[in-house]
């Protein structure tokens, strides 16, 4: 896998988020992602940067324009060094929330992905790596 | 701190978001919505969402809430001009805004709301006679 082109962004408030879904929104254009595509891949964006900003009290996320087997994507990687998940699969149901929010973002971000991947360790953070493929 | 213009159109209140919403945008406008129901004796809500790229679940929540509250002030909402592709990542992201009107641009959003305040202006005639 090749990376054409990475973006960092740092996510500190609420304005970072819609940073986070803007820069989003270049890079998925610049891999030629179709609208629907680029519609998923933002609105996961924006749940992974919110996650990342009230659970994990801030971090960072890094957008990078992937090539693969003739297929560019793009792929996206949060990292933050909050409370952490205690439990994955449970946090990725439908409805689970332990903030204000409807518990949509885990589990919605990862089924308008191709790619997902979540790592997460008590006390130390959480990273969640997404794709999506043109 | 900005806020999203609420224009007053006949018996209804009229929002057309334009902008790629902060969260603290779309509480105010929740807050101002809720207020002006009252203040302008309003029956319906049009909230135009056309110009948004993208509807997460804070923006969803934005909307079943207004909808939920406007009922309650016995107000219609009405969200019209979703895009194809939202409407599509809503449903994949878990979000069917059950409790949400929807139209598919202002003109029918309106016709709602106008059918709705006949029927219920009908009902009135049919107590008095």
């Amino acid at each position: 896998m090749t990376t054409l082109r990475t973006e960092r962004l740092e996510i500190r408030t609420s304005d970072d988020v819609v940073r986070a879904r803007q820069l989003t929104r270049t890079m998925a254009l610049e891999c030629g992602l179709s609208l629907v595509d680029q519609t998923k891949i933002i609105t996961a964006a924006s749940e992974l940067a919110r996650n990342t900003l009230d659970y994990g009290g801030g971090g960072k996320v890094q957008i990078d324009v992937v090539e693969a087997g003739g297929r560019r994507g793009v792929r996206l990687t949060f990292e933050d060094h909050g409370p952490g998940i205690a439990d994955v699969e449970t946090a990725l149901k439908d409805g689970f929330t332990t903030g204000k929010g409807m518990g949509l973002g885990l589990g919605g971000a990862k089924r308008l992905a191709n790619e997902f991947w979540i790592e997460s360790k008590p006390g130390e953070g959480t990273k969640v790596v997404i794709a999506r493929w043109k | 701190m900005d806020r999203i213009p609420i224009l007053k159109f006949g018996d209804a209140l009229l929002v057309t978001i334009q902008v790629d919403m902060h969260d603290r945008l779309a509480t105010a406008l929740e807050e101002d919505l809720t207020s002006k129901i009252v203040s302008h004796n309003a029956k319906g809500v049009l909230i135009d969402i056309s110009a948004l790229e993208i509807v997460d679940s804070f923006i969803g929540r934005m909307l079943d809430n207004i909808a939920a509250v406007s009922r309650i002030l016995d107000a219609d909402t009405v969200v019209v001009g979703m895009r194809p592709a939202v409407a599509i990542t809503l449903v994949e992201l878990g979000l069917s805004l059950s409790g949400v009107k929807t139209a598919l641009n202002v003109e029918r959003g309106m016709a709602l709301i106008k059918g709705r305040l006949a029927a219920s202006e009908h009902a009135d005639d049919d107590v008095e006679d």
